[in-house]
């Protein structure tokens, strides 16, 4: 039996996570099929035929799939459901809508999350945020699941599947799209973010802070956070202070720039899942807790890092 | 109208779990229970409706073993009119906590159900949409705005890269993301007025539910841990690392 | 009088969640405005702080001693200020009242102590009345069916903010039989504040002189009636107080404990954590050893309290009580100074928690009865004892 892929896209294009969940569903053995529904969404499901490894692309189009509305995507996915053994969403906000309403409809487990197939049957996932990871089986006859894109290589281009036409689903009729509002580069609470950049004392100035800083802020969508020492300078307001006097905060990525690392700052980030510390002198004591450490002056590898990215 | 409100006991969010030496689960006996946090912002929610004037009556349920009862005790203390434990000491997955739950709104029949958009132990992030599924209702997941009138809700959802908002016809499924509020303090006047509300007990069997767990645990690991540090050699390198090892961007 | 189980449970919880996430977070801002913020004392207030100890009848919790303890143990995890703003009320500023009130009294005041519209300060210490408070000179001279009032009160907890206090005034002849307990409303003529009093530590509370210059009340105003009883009221209600001192001790101690055990698993000397060095381990067990013992201490001393007839002295657990604060207040003070020293210089730096609770701490051996005063109310009571 084949894999069905649900592609997350813009109509005009693909989203990287779909090309990761096409990796996934290429793990779970069988042809991968991809489903590209939208509104005007050929561009989209062109792209999907050139993945590497897609067997197949169907594309339904219509008006009532032009906003993902669950309850229409859903419709849609149960539509062409009955072919496939495994249904695979990237574990984005659209995909983790949709994919449970599949599951219950067909009357199947959900399996959110996944980051590694370990058999047609077998994967694995975090639980407990992360805290521990489970191996699960799954005996229905469909496995409906989520992807966490991260556990997984995006697929490349190279492929040329042919793309299906099928007729979009009607519309649920109980739900309507009224807005969207992108986030314009709305810094993220320093508390709540997912990822922090840092900058100490070495960057001499407010107005330097600001230059160096923001943008690699900016690039990676982060909060700005500064040391003690920063801050009492006058580089960088109070309440960006993180540390034993300031904010505790464990993000997913943490990156000091110029900060030495003395203790009453690094108690305020130590439970951050991945550090990165980047200072010229090599014996700062940053470098004890950092994951990856890059000796070198900061105003050259920041604006760096920020083109590189 | 009613609203339902499906609360879970779960590890308290302060906790350190540690998983079993035999990796079997995560060691959770003589560990502190507590009301999921996504559950105590979609009881707020409903209480704040309710003080509102929006709504008549906020139902706390919670599906589980008999101490689930403090959870609801909690629920109540928070604002929940009254609560349904429906009792069981089965291994239960969304699947089969949604169809407890469409049960239940079947014979509340409620205007709305605001859940909790995941729990902090499994991060499944599926019941509330299974129960719309199961139900044929409209959903509206991750919400950081919730606004009821004239028998629609018009509900604000957190959403890759930004905001989207959605109007849903009642009755309809909402679940609840963490700016959506600040739960309140319990009150200790208000754990006085809890101890007189209704709480009532029913089995799945009463339901008609079978609760039988689909997904089976074969075994549950400890995650990577955290390595030395190590130093990279350039900017490359470390965008590298960031990107294909730490996978964090 | 207690409550059921499950409801203290949660109530419990609600306390724990409290302190960590609304009182420690703003220790920092206590430390440098010397001031609790308005809106956390309105919380206080709307989560029923205020009326822990007050039967349900009168609109409170009634906590036993028993889950009372549990509770304040919780609360001495933060700086003591916060406890102090409903301290008054739930132990000396209530107790009296209830132990000893009229039911007209008990209905006018409880209820207010309990919502916390009322702030309630006891005032018993005078500048030459401290452990020697029977010698109080606080005049009440009878005047019909009223009484005058002149005399000086000193380190009068939340006096500037008190609505209300249990004052304790000679209305008869010398020595503690001579002794009435007042219910005093704050406003009346005559009563003054003196400055607030500038301490060692414990900031954010009150503490100041209460001057009496002619306060004329109706004779009604003495707690039960009856004068000459106010003594005794006294230190009835001091020994459930004593014993929720020790509570708080432990949970200070508890606090420093956690602090100073993070500070040597993070500091690192001679490349590696300063808890690996076996003289920084053996001040932790210290620790840690005697803040459980004298936890248990507390707690078993809790147990016995409420098996006893309530609103009654038994003498063998007013012995037991005072072990308890003799015990938990002096080993507070041991694991304050131990919990500076694993800090090293850090510990004598203000923003550390170390630092403030190590003087915080000192009071607890000085009031409700200094250390001294515990050791004479044991040794007597085992000479008394077969």
């Amino acid at each position: 039996m084949a894999v069905l892929v649900i592609a997350e896209h813009d109509n005009a294009s693909l989203k990287g996570a779909t090309l990761n969940t096409v990796t996934a569903a290429a793990a779970c053995g069988g042809d991968v099929h991809v489903l590209v529904a939208g509104h005007h969404a050929g561009a989209a499901a062109q792209a999907a035929a050139q993945i590497a490894g897609v067997a197949k692309v169907i594309h339904a189009d219509g008006d009532s799939l032009a906003h993902g509305l669950a309850e229409n995507l859903a419709a849609q996915v149960l539509a062409i459901a009955g072919n496939y053994s495994h249904i695979l969403f990237p574990a984005t906000a659209s995909g983790k809508n949709t994919a449970p309403r599949v599951a219950a409809k067909l009357d199947v487990a959900q399996i959110s999350d996944i980051t590694k197939v370990i058999a047609a049957d077998t994967f694995e996932r975090p639980i407990y945020a992360g805290n521990a990871i489970a191996t699960v089986q799954s005996a229905d006859a469909v496995k409906v699941i989520t992807v966490r894109t991260t556990g997984f290589d995006a697929a490349v281009t190279g492929g040329s599947a042919a793309v299906e036409t099928t007729a979009a689903a009607a519309d649920a009729g109980k739900s309507s799209y009224l807005g969207s509002e992108i986030a314009k580069s709305d810094r993220p609470e320093l508390t709540a973010a997912k990822i922090i950049v840092s900058g100490g004392r070495a960057l001499g100035s407010k107005e330097k802070f600001d230059e160096v800083m923001t943008p690699l802020a900016d690039k990676l969508g982060a909060a700005l956070g500064a040391s003690r020492a920063a801050v009492d300078a006058g580089y960088a307001p109070n309440d960006w202070q993180v540390g034993q006097t300031g904010k505790i905060v464990a993000p997913q990525l943490y990156v000091a720039a110029g900060i030495s690392g003395a203790i009453q700052h690094l108690a305020g980030m130590k439970d951050s899942k991945v550090i990165v510390a980047i200072n010229k002198d090599e014996e700062a004591p940053i470098f004890s807790v950092a994951d990856y450490g890059l000796v070198a002056d900061l105003f050259t590898a920041v604006p760096e890092l920020v083109k590189a990215l | 109208m009613k609203i339902l409100v499906p609360v879970k006991r779960v590890v308290d969010y302060n906790v350190k779990v540690r998983v079993k030496s035999d990796n079997t689960g995560v060691d959770i006996a003589n560990v502190k229970m507590s009301m999921n946090p996504f559950d105590e912002i979609a009881v707020e929610e409903a209480v704040r409706l309710k003080e509102k004037g929006l709504v008549t009556e906020v139902i706390a349920v919670s599906c589980g073993v008999a101490q689930c009862q403090e959870t609801l005790r909690t629920a109540m203390a928070i604002g929940a009119d009254r609560a349904i434990l429906v009792e069981t000491d089965a291994e239960l997955q969304p699947l089969a906590v949604a169809k407890l739950l469409k049960a239940l709104v079947d014979k509340e029949q409620p205007g709305l159900i605001i859940l909790g958009k995941q729990a902090i132990d499994d991060d499944a992030n599926q019941t509330g949409q299974m129960l719309a599924a199961l139900a044929d209702l409209p959903q509206a997941t991750n919400a950081s705005k919730v606004e009821v009138a004239d028998g629609k809700a018009q509900v604000t959802r957190e959403i890759d890269g930004g905001l989207e908002t959605l109007a849903l016809s009642l009755p309809a499924v909402i679940t609840t993301d963490l700016r959506l509020n600040e739960p309140r303090y319990v009150t200790l006047p208000n754990i006085m007025k809890a101890k007189k509300k209704q709480l009532d007990t029913v089995k799945p069997e009463d339901l008609g539910v079978d609760v039988a767990p689909r997904l089976k645990t074969l075994k549950v690991s400890e995650p990577a841990k955290r390595g030395a540090g190590v130093k990279v050699a350039d900017i490359a390198a470390l965008v590298d690392k960031l990107k294909n090892e730490a996978k964090v961007i | 009088m207690a409550l059921d189980a499950e409801s203290f449970d949660l109530l419990l919880s609600t306390v724990q969640r409290f302190v960590r996430e609304r009182l420690v977070p703003a220790e920092n801002y206590l430390e440098e405005h010397d001031e609790v913020p308005v809106e956390l004392v309105e919380d206080m207030k709307d989560m029923g702080l205020f009326g822990l100890t007050v039967p349900e009848e009168f609109g409170g919790i009634g906590l036993s001693v028993g889950q009372e303890v549990l509770v304040n143990f919780e609360l001495g995890r933060a700086a003591p200020a916060f406890r102090s703003v409903f301290g008054t009320n739930i132990g000396i500023g209530s107790q009296g009242i209830l132990m000893d009130g009229t039911p007209e009294q008990k209905a006018e005041y409880l209820p207010q102590v309990a919502s916390g519209a009322l702030v309630m300060s006891f005032a018993l210490t005078e500048p030459d009345a401290g452990t020697d408070a029977a010698s109080l000179k606080t005049r009440a001279e009878a005047d019909g069916d009223h009484y005058v009032l002149n005399g000086n009160k000193r380190y009068i907890t939340n006096a500037p903010r008190a609505g209300a206090f249990t004052l304790m005034a000679r209305t008869g002849g010398p020595g503690a039989g001579g002794v009435s307990a007042f219910i005093l409303p704050a406003g009346l003529p005559g009563i003054t504040l003196g400055r607030p009093d500038k301490k060692m530590g414990q900031r954010g509370t009150k503490t100041c002189d209460v001057i009496l210059e002619n306060v004329r009340v109706p004779a009604s105003y003495i707690i039960g009636g009856v004068p000459g009883q106010g003594f005794k009221t006294a230190m009835k209600v001091l020994d459930r107080g004593r014993l929720n001192i020790s509570a708080v001790a432990c949970g200070m101690a508890q606090r420093i404990l956690e602090e100073a055990s993070r500070y040597a698993r993070e500091r690192k000397q001679f490349g590696k954590a300063i808890g690996e060095f076996q003289l920084v381990q053996a001040m932790l067990a210290d620790s840690q050893a005697e803040l459980l013992a004298g936890w248990a201490l507390v707690r078993e001393v809790a147990q016995r309290f409420d098996q006893k007839p309530p609103h009654v002295s038994d003498p063998d657990v007013s012995m037991r009580v005072s072990c308890a604060k003799l015990f938990a207040t002096e080993m507070l003070g041991r694991v304050a100074d131990r919990g500076v020293q694993v800090h090293g210089g850090a510990g004598y730096i203000n923003e550390y928690p170390v630092e403030r609770f190590y003087r915080d701490a000192r009071l607890l051996r000085l009031y409700e009865g200094t250390t001294q005063v515990q050791q004479l109310i044991i040794g007597r009571e085992l000479l008394r004892q077969d």
